[in-house]
């Protein structure tokens, strides 16, 4: 079996499995149970100014009934400070192979943070994750995504905490800004030990139809909360494989736990192939409890065995040298879609996708026979419907391989995208603007280039 | 007079037996079988309904908790949805196309289509408003299926609609003639009532050709449409016929539709002649009232039997019986059925059906005990309507063009008594009684044109 264990940045965990910051992680009854159920570690629920909560704090977005999107506006943790920095030794103490870090959040004075690192540190804790994402509540106070969005401020308080502290500092960035790699550069120059991304995302999640109300309603008001769940992984993965490509960074060699949408073992092996080295999990946990961590640690385990791969720490970053700019992707390499009517179950989804959007290059075909979509109105049963329903066909002449009939098919393997020959030398649009910039600015230079190569779009 | 006795089981357990087979889905069910469904583009289910309901378009709309627009689209191309919904071969037509049957569970089409009809009808919505009126008048001769959706699309268009119907209630077999467990009477009623709230008027208890004659219904309308269905179950034709037990199969449905379930007699020992859906439906229900017994005595094999196979699967589920190359030569009883006598069968060349025909093996004779006998052999033709107008027949059916005209110009025809080939429903009379209603609308338009010339 694979070895799943990590070492970041001197935090120890048994696999890479971590609850996130959140109601999940907001009390030690709560994380002995999520250990019991095999967590590899958990950054406690943020502690540190003194706050209220309100009711109701979720809305989501659901799709075919399941939940694809969690908002909330859920503030720190109302629980007494003394009583959390208790719990967190106690359970530090029960569990020592466990990652134990403690999320921190207040005022942005010298004075604030230097009181509570050292309260944290007293706790045993394994590491400090600064809270600089929370999007709603806290931000208007001067703290959280106030702090995140200004990368000044990040810098400055990392300092602090960087200065009164002897155990790991991970910064945790807010996804509400335009570009990350600054806030992450910010953290490096503040001495960070690593970083973590994406906290949640600015978003109203939704309008009541009977009520006008907004959802969450909170007597009849509402407002901007924090998204997370299934929704947003692709937004948290282009982040954090962004901060994980960014220069300083790199030279830094800092750490990233990645989170945002980790539902299952697959989310969890894409987050690493693109540079994170631990995962972070909280609506997973909020929509079906702890125990989803069993197949995420399964699933991840078994995926790595059957690649031959020994160790999870082999695939960290593996698929980040294929992110590239669009100028350097190959402008020759050439797809055609490709219908396999064997497992073809004659849905038209393809054929409609590729008439109305694409390029319409799926024919619809009996035999030889291309044929129109209809049916007369004396048509009548099962035998007559399937027998003469035709299957699609690609023009591969006319398609441009765009790939959607292929991501709409309902059969998985059924379409494929098959590389062909485009019979041209392999060029990238930044060798076309240094070698022949009048292409890329004149549509007549354009067109004359096509005529030259051979590219014929419809 | 001696009779039969009625069912010896409680009131509670006859009514339970005839609640329908399938229950209503839930809005929750409604909502994960509609999201199930992918969206088709020329979807197979809607080749496959004779009717051509948007299914996918109705689906959807329910996975959108739009049930009225779901509904609309639904009694846009089939009037009688609600009804079609519970009597549809469905596993034939619309369900047997969809896509998802190749490898997995195809869509629950009918059940999502009664959620929402029923929805309209439990609330008695009109999703339609007739047009203003074109002073044209049609009177459509039998209030099943096929008259009522004639009916309806020629009132939505605005035409003046009366319907003579020779029964106490409209619907036809759908109030009559369909089991109480797959359609409740009250639901063919309330389609009868969305029908009248059209503005179409329908007489019952008028029987055309009796009451009131053909001839004088083609001088006072501009078109007339015949909707007259088959009539009863033609006789045995063998000794015995006539004596207390013998009990022709469509009446024999028609009682538990009208009647209360504990004054119905029924046998012990029940034997059903035919294999046919008529024979099937007759069939269960005499189990159902708590025949001990129950066998079905048909002259071909199992193979040849023109019940679907869903339907004999189920018969069997019910505990009937089958008899195969068993044909009945005489009913056994001094005043009562005491037996049905039969001889075995062999089968020989095929006959002009295609069906290898069966042959008597000699002196093969035996006799089946039963104290009642359900002839089911199918149903007669009113061929005495045709007759009087003159019509064109093909073995007793009416002849019809591609608009269902018959061969007398303005006189139209649909359903059962045109079905000369395939298997009759419900849903095919819909759709007759639609492209009727078409072609009489286009017929009349041309009149108004010309006389407006
Ligand atoms: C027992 C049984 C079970 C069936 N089960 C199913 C099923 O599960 N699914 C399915 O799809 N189909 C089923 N069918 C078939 C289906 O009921 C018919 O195909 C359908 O009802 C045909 O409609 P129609 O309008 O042509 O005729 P009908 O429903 O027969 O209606 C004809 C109407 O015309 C009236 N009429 C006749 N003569 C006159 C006259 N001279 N004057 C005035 N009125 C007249 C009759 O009283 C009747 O109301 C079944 C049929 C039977 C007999
Ligand atoms: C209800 C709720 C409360 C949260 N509270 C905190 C918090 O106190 N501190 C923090 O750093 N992040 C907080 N987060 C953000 C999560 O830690 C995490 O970054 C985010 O939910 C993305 O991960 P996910 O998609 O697995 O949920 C909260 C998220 C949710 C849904
Ligand atoms: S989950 Fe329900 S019961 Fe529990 S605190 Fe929230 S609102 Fe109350
Ligand atoms: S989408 Fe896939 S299954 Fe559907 S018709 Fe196209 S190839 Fe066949
Ligand atoms: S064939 Fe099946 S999946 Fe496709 S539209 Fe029809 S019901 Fe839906």
């Amino acid at each position: 079996m694979a070895d799943l264990s990590i070492d970041f940045c001197g935090i120890k965990s048994p696999n890479p499995f971590w609850l996130a910051s959140a109601p999940p992680t907001n009390s030690g009854h709560q994380i002995h149970k999520a250990f019991e159920a095999g967590w590899g570690g958990a950054v406690w629920k943020t502690i540190g100014a003194p706050v209220l909560n309100v009711s109701n704090r979720y809305g989501t977005i659901k799709y075919n009934g399941q939940i694809i999107g969690l908002n909330n506006v859920e503030l720190i943790s109302d629980r007494p400070i003394e009583i959390n920095l208790r719990e967190i030794a106690e359970i530090k103490k029960l569990w020592p192979d466990r990652a134990v870090i403690a999320s921190a959040m207040v005022e942005s004075n010298p004075l604030a943070w230097k009181t509570i690192i050292q309260q944290i540190e007293d706790t045993g804790a394994d590491g400090i994750e600064l809270n600089y994402g929370c999007p709603h509540g806290m931000s208007e106070r001067g703290m959280g995504a106030a702090v995140g969005q200004v990368p000044e401020y990040c810098e400055q308080i990392t300092a602090w905490v960087r200065e009164y502290s002897s155990i790991p500092v991970i910064v945790k960035l807010t996804p509400n800004v335009t570009n990350i790699s600054a806030s992450a550069r910010a953290a490096v120059a503040g001495g960070a030990h690593a970083l973590s991304l994406i906290n949640t995302i600015n978003s109203i999640v939704g309008v009541n139809l009977e009520t006008f109300e907004l959802s969450p309603n909170i007597g009849g008001k509402g407002g901007h909360g924090g998204y997370a769940g299934p929704a947003v992984k692709p937004i948290a993965l282009h982040l954090m494989s962004q901060v994980a490509l960014t220069e300083e960074v790199m030279r830094a060699k800092l750490p990233i736990s990645g989170m945002g949408g980790i539902m299952n073992w697959q989310d969890a092996a894409e987050f690493l192939l693109l540079g994170a080295s631990s995962l972070q999990v909280c609506t997973a946990a909020m929509l079906y409890g702890y125990r989803v961590v069993e197949d995420m640690i399964d699933g991840l385990s078994n995926w790595l065995d059957e690649k031959g791969i020994g160790s999870v720490n082999e695939i960290i970053g593996k698929s980040l040298p294929r992110i590239s700019d669009f100028g350097d992707f190959d402008l020759s390499f050439k797809t055609v879609a490709r219908v396999n009517p064997d497992s073809c179950i004659q849905c038209n989804l393809c054929y409609i996708a590729c008439n109305d959007t694409e390029h319409q290059c799926i024919d619809l075909k009996r035999g030889e026979e291309v044929v129109m979509p209809g049916f007369d109105e004396r048509d009548n049963g099962r035998i007559q419907a399937t027998s003469s329903r035709p299957f699609p066909v690609v023009r591969e002449s006319d398609c441009v391989g765009c790939d959607l009939c292929h991501n709409v098919c309902p059969v998985t393997g059924c379409i494929t995208m098959v590389e062909v020959p485009s019979g041209r030398a392999p060029t990238t649009w930044r060798q076309l603007s240094a070698e022949r910039p009048e292409v890329t600015q004149d549509w007549e230079a354009m067109k004359r280039y096509r005529a030259e190569v051979g590219i014929d779009i419809h | 007079m001696l009779t039969l006795p009625t069912s010896a089981l409680s009131a509670e357990s006859l009514e339970q037996n005839f609640q329908e087979v399938l229950p209503a889905l839930s809005k929750r069910e409604a909502s994960i079988e509609a999201n199930r469904c992918l969206f088709c583009y020329d979807a197979p289910c809607t080749h496959a309904c004779p009717t051509h309901i948007d299914i996918p378009g109705f689906i959807k709309k329910i996975a959108r908790d739009n049930v009225k627009g779901s509904a609309r689209v639904i009694l846009e191309s089939n009037f009688l949805g609600s009804t079609c919904a519970r009597v549809c071969p469905v596993e034939e037509l619309c369900e047997g196309a969809c896509v998802l049957g190749s490898d997995h569970k195809p869509i629950e089409i009918g059940r999502l289509q009664r959620y929402s009809t029923d929805f309209v009808l439990e609330k008695k919505l009109d999703l339609f408003k007739p047009a203003p009126s074109t002073g044209k008048k049609v009177v459509v001769i039998g209030a099943g299926p096929a008259g009522l959706s004639c009916a309806a699309e020629l009132a939505k268009l605005g035409h003046a609609v009366t319907i003579l119907e020779r029964k106490p209630l409209a619907g036809g077999l759908s109030t009559y003639g369909i089991v109480v467990f797959r359609e409740p009477v009250q639901v063919s009623l309330a389609e009868v009532e969305m029908v009248e709230r059209l503005g179409v008027n329908i007489k019952t208890g008028v029987t055309v050709g009796v009451d009131v004659t053909l001839e004088s219904l083609t001088s006072d309308y501009d078109a007339v449409f015949l909707s007259v269905g088959l009539g009863t179950v033609p006789s045995l034709g063998i000794p015995g016929e006539n004596l207390l037990g013998v009990v022709d199969g469509i009446k024999f449905i028609e009682d538990t539709k009208t009647q209360a379930y504990s004054s119905i007699p029924v046998g012990k020992h029940v034997c059903v002649i035919g294999a046919g859906n008529t024979a099937i439906d007759a069939a269960t229900i005499a189990r159902r009232l708590g025949a001990e017994s129950v066998t079905m005595v048909y002259r071909r094999s199992a193979s040849e039997m023109t019940a679907y196979n869903f339907e004999f699967e189920f018969a069997k589920k019910e505990g009937i019986e089958y008899r195969f190359l068993s044909n009945p030569v005489a009913v056994r009883g001094t005043d009562s059925v005491t037996g049905l006598e039969c001889v075995k069968m062999r089968l020989g060349a095929p006959d002009s059906s295609g069906r290898p025909r069966p042959e008597a093996i000699p002196d093969s004779n035996f006799v089946l005990e039963c104290d009642m006998v359900i002839s089911a052999i199918g149903q007669e033709k009113h061929q005495s309507l045709a007759q009087q107008l003159n019509l064109e027949t093909k073995n007793g059916y009416i002849v019809t063009d591609a608009h269902n005209q018959t061969s007398r110009p303005g006189i139209y025809a649909g359903g059962d008594c045109v079905r000369v080939t395939g298997d009759a429903s419900t849903v095919m009379a819909v759709q007759d009684g639609k492209i009727a209603a078409r072609g009489i609308h286009a017929q009349m338009l041309e009149g108004m044109v010309s006389a407006n010339d």
